[in-house]
């Protein structure tokens, strides 16, 4: 008998092992998420993928598929939860669009499309975080950082150079550069690693490269994340 | 026409380009079919300067940048039974806020004063000129806002979409291609 749990009512197949996130994707159902990467171990820092198990809140990319599991991801009151969780991303940095290059290609703002954010809500922090521009190739613009994490896994379990990583705690975490300077120019990171593909927002971008796509022909203006992103794609 | 009585729409640019206005006119001929639903009350379309106590709708483009947006936001509110942030200045301070993590006298004495060329500049310092905020500010964490339409700017036909929702009386809402934040 094959292993099966419900998701907002359909039946979802899942083998020994898989997270919820991945069985949904594999399933062609997309819950939200920002930290989560099929290629990379689950972070579950960022929350937005959070859905309730049997009446209960957890991360869907770190809680196992189980048998029977009851599970809920497209209800108002989770998708209000995750809206105002990326209410919070969006004050909490610089967030800018129009004047940002990922913008049509971020996965920031296409979520925030996708649970309907009409604005940032709460107060604006309008941190002061200067960007780094040191490395011939790429542009480092911390004001976008949401924390993910994602380049820190690629750099370390991909590439194996280790150049970024989380530091600080709470609100003051923030996203370094191993190198005594501190800047990017000063690592071995390369365009080529897997690290310079993984930012999900427009943190990490190469160089000479900005608003090259035409608005209209970017990734999410040509479809909403929900019906780009699911597992392997 | 219909005999209904139209309501009433008031807008303004605080702290923004006049994009958003510029925009609002990109609805084209459908312009005629809202002025059969709608009158202008202020607005730079219109010259008036003050809000009729009676708006139905008050429409903001553009964020706080000094003390005056923050008396014209709050006769808007005032005056206005729906507010409407129009854009991504009013929305998140946009463009102008790009200064906010830069100490306000620093820019200044560079914007007036020791930039190449501006020999013994002095900052302005006229009373009838309205004092600048430290960091400029979207107008909801100032005043309550109803309805929200994101876009630097938002097209005519997101604007379209939300009033025309408005005066169906549907609760606006923008579907994917409308609803962008750049």
């Amino acid at each position: 008998m094959s292993l099966t749990f419900t998701l907002d009512g359909k039946t979802i197949p899942f083998e020994d092992g898989q997270t919820i996130i991945q069985a949904a994707g594999k399933a062609g159902v997309f819950i939200p998420h920002l930290c989560y990467h099929p290629e990379f171990k689950p972070h579950g820092s960022c929350k937005l993928c959070t859905v309730k198990v049997n009446g209960r809140h957890t991360a869907s990319c770190t809680m196992r598929a189980m048998p029977g599991m009851v599970v809920e991801s497209d209800t108002e009151e989770i998708n209000a939860e995750r809206r105002a969780l990326t209410q919070m991303l969006f004050v909490e940095g610089n967030h800018f669009c129009p004047s940002c290059e990922k913008s049509g290609n971020c996965q920031l703002q296409a979520t925030a499309y996708h649970l309907g954010m009409m604005s940032p809500h709460y107060d604006h922090f309008f941190p002061n975080r200067p960007v780094d521009a040191s490395h011939p190739e790429v542009l480092l613009d911390f004001n976008r950082c949401i924390l993910c994490s994602l380049c820190v896994r690629a750099s370390r379990d991909v590439d194996g150079k280790n150049v970024f990583a989380l530091s600080g705690r709470g609100i003051k975490t923030h996203l370094i550069v191993n190198a005594r300077s501190g800047q990017l120019g000063d690592t071995d990171f390369a365009l080529a690693d897997k690290a310079a593909q993984v930012c999900p927002v427009g943190v990490i971008l190469r160089k000479r490269q900005g608003f090259a796509v035409p608005i209209g022909e970017r990734k999410y203006d040509k479809a909403p994340i929900a019906e780009t992103v699911t597992e392997g794609k | 026409m219909s005999n209904k009585k139209k309501l009433k729409v008031a807008t303004t640019s605080l702290a923004g380009c006049f994009g958003c206005h510029m925009s609002f006119l990109d609805i084209d001929e459908r312009l005629f079919t809202l002025l059969d639903h709608i009158e202008f009350d202020r607005s730079p379309l219109t010259d008036i300067k003050t809000c009729s106590p009676d708006c139905d709708i008050g429409i903001i483009e553009g964020g706080l940048c000094n003390a005056e947006n923050v008396h014209v936001l709050r006769e808007f509110r005032q005056n206005c039974k729906i507010l409407i942030a129009m854009g991504a200045c009013a929305i998140n301070g946009g463009l102008p806020a790009q200064r906010n993590h830069l100490p306000l006298t620093t820019i200044l004495e560079e914007v007036y004063h020791t930039s190449p060329g501006l020999a013994n500049g002095m900052i302005p310092n006229d009373p009838e000129l309205p004092l600048p905020l430290n960091q400029v500010h979207p107008i909801h964490e100032v005043v309550q806002v109803d309805y929200f339409i994101p876009g630097c700017p938002p097209s005519g036909d997101a604007i379209w979409k939300v009033l025309t929702d408005l005066l169906a009386g549907r609760e606006p809402a923008l579907g994917h291609g409308l609803m962008h934040y750049d």
